[in-house]
């Protein structure tokens, strides 16, 4: 019987164990990937695509399953198929972009939920929907990290390489022409880009909830610093940070629940979540000091 | 006709959408620092005789030169300020950034501070008399603020020539006047030619030299004064149109006296305000 994520007991100490090293590494790349590309994804207003990538991608994982091989591997080919999807119906308003994407989404999910019942009968691997669907960090097997940086360093490079316009694009995009951009080849670069995140985010925390750890730093980042590269750098340590202590959380919690270990995604995933309250705060207390309806006409004012 | 001072020519351009002629035989020059404004009411083509002028609209007849050469290749030497930018709060861009993407937006490659850039944009700001809010969010800045670092950014090529999409619009009165003598100023300093486009001339009228004014997909070209008369607009138009003048400000106003049926629901009158 093919074992697809190496099984490993938590026994040893916290960093001498294997499958948290692996778990760090996985989750820093991964975090580290998503934070940057969260911003831009962001700015460009595609949270939601983003999330209906990483839930398309869910089906390649369940197929992997099925195949016998990493879901790393279905998960990058029905993200990547997804995103060329996306490009070739070439829709341009918002309005539009987001019914398709919910609806491709919804029959993604519904092959996905075939597979899985496939996987459950055929192979009686009960695990593939969790580790699938909210990923389980501790069982990835070391073996298919060079992989996953060698998709980390691809969508960092891609990023690097285009950043100015792709920032340019996101800021306006008619302004972005004036200087002969080709946006809409622009716009499918960082579709690619993002497929490689939203990959990277499926294999650390599950597909279903990779959109968390795209989206969640790079929000909080971008309500606490108004210059890009700060909210990069920030959006990044958030990241790499929140996944760090939810794996040290998910490890510990092997001592206080009796031998079990809780899924490291819902420690990862509930840390953003107060991370991104908390980033509110000094809005929250500026809104305050100065009286709510003056900040909000000073804000609004002339808006355009 | 091709003046060696002439910055854009177009030459009898039609342009049609979906089918629909939209702009017919539009013929005018523009010289080397000219001020001009493309008048027209809600719908005339102002926004399509701009974007036909960058390249961004084919048109179906006639030329269009830039700087003596065709506008197909000719993006570097026209500075664009589009219509209703919007330029969401949570942008994390400053003032500032907004204009460097002007300047090195398009390249490829990881963006290293350059010294030379930082002075640019320094000097663009100062045009612009911007300084004040350089290091604010733009999506914070007001209206007015957002124009002038808009004219900023277009301008930080040294374009021969600006086009501004209804720059005016939804501004107070006090931010037309400044952002006007604004571009007064910077169309001396940087000698570019400018083109606005207005659904109210009369901001403009004490510093354009020139007036092209669309209506019925044709245009009228030439001194304000010789333009926006009741018998040039009337057949333009293609009925009565009556041109009044009331302290030194320009009122267009339609029908009247003549057939009531010709009056379009759109009918274009220019507004008389209080100016201090
Ligand atoms: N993509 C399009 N397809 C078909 N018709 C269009 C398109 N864009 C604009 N039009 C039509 O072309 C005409 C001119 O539009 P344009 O936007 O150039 O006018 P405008 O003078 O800029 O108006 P406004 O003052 O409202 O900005 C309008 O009648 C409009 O309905
Ligand atoms: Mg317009």
């Amino acid at each position: 019987m093919l074992s697809l994520y190496a099984s490993s007991i938590l026994a040893a100490s916290f960093w001498t164990d294997d499958a948290v090293h692996t778990a760090l590494i996985v989750s820093t790349g991964a975090a580290l990937v998503c934070g940057i590309v969260g911003v831009f994804t962001i700015i460009r207003g595609q949270s939601f695509a983003g999330h209906a990538l990483a839930d398309m991608s869910s089906a390649g994982g369940a197929g992997s399953f099925l195949a016998g091989i990493n879901p790393l591997f279905g998960f990058l080919a029905i993200a990547l198929l997804s995103a060329v999807t996306m490009e070739l119906a070439d829709l341009r308003q918002a309005r539009e972009r987001d019914l398709a994407a919910g609806i491709i989404l919804g029959a993604g999910l519904g092959v996905t939920a075939l597979l899985l019942y496939f996987d459950v009968t055929t192979k009686s691997t009960t695990g593939a929907a969790v580790s699938i669907m909210f990923g389980s960090m501790f069982e990835i097997p070391a073996s298919i990290i060079p992989f996953l940086l060698g998709i980390g360093v691809l969508a960092l490079s891609l990023l690097a390489i285009f950043h100015r316009p792709l920032y340019f694009c996101s800021v306006n995009s008619e302004l972005a022409a004036t200087q002969g951009i080709p946006v809409r080849r622009v716009g499918f670069i960082f579709l690619v880009i993002l497929s490689l995140s939203v990959t990277l985010s499926a294999m650390a925390i599950g597909a279903i909830l990779s959109t968390a750890l795209l989206i969640a730093p790079a929000a909080a980042a971008m309500r606490l610093t108004k210059r890009l590269w700060f909210a990069l750098g920030l959006s990044a340590f958030i990241g790499i940070s929140a996944s760090w202590a939810g794996i040290w959380l998910a490890y510990s919690s092997y001592d206080w629940t009796r031998g079990h270990v809780w899924p490291v995604s819902f420690f990862i995933v509930t840390i953003l979540f107060i991370i991104y309250l908390a980033s509110g705060l000094p809005q929250l207390i500026a809104k305050l000091h100065f009286g709510t309806d003056r900040y909000k006409t000073t804000q609004s004012f002339g808006g355009s | 006709m091709n003046h060696p001072e002439t910055i854009l020519s177009v030459e009898k351009i039609s342009v049609s959408l979906q089918g629909r002629p939209i702009l017919d035989n539009i013929n005018f020059d523009l010289a080397k620092a000219e001020f001009c404004g493309l008048i027209g009411a809600n719908g005339s083509g102002k926004t399509t005789l701009l974007r036909t002028i960058l390249g961004f609209q084919p048109h179906t007849h006639g030329t269009i030169n830039i700087d003596h050469r065709p506008n197909t290749n000719t993006l570097k030497s026209v500075g664009y300020v589009p219509q209703k930018i919007q330029l969401e709060k949570d942008l994390p861009l400053r003032a500032r950034d907004l204009i460097g993407l002007g300047w090195d937006g398009h390249r490829l490659g990881l963006p290293w501070p350059s010294r030379k850039k930082s002075i640019l944009v320094d000097e663009m700001l100062h045009a612009v008399n911007a300084e004040a809010f350089a290091d604010q969010r733009v999506g914070d800045l007001s209206g007015g603020q957002q124009q002038r670092i808009l004219i900023a950014h277009a301008l930080i090529h040294r374009p021969k020539l600006l086009l501004l999409d209804e720059p005016l619009a939804n501004l107070d009165i006090r931010a037309v006047a400044e952002t006007v003598a604004l571009l007064n100023r910077v169309r001396i300093d940087f000698g570019v030619a400018i083109l606005i486009s207005a659904h109210d001339m009369n901001p403009l009228l004490g510093v354009v030299d020139k007036i092209i004014y669309l209506a019925n997909g044709r245009a009228a070209y030439g001194r304000t004064n010789e333009v926006v008369r009741t018998t040039v607009l009337s057949e333009l138009y293609g009925y009565h149109i009556d041109v009044i003048r009331v302290h030194g400000r320009v009122l267009v106003i339609a029908g009247g006296h003549t057939d009531e049926n010709a009056i379009p629901h759109d009918h274009h009158q220019d507004h008389v305000e209080a100016i201090p």
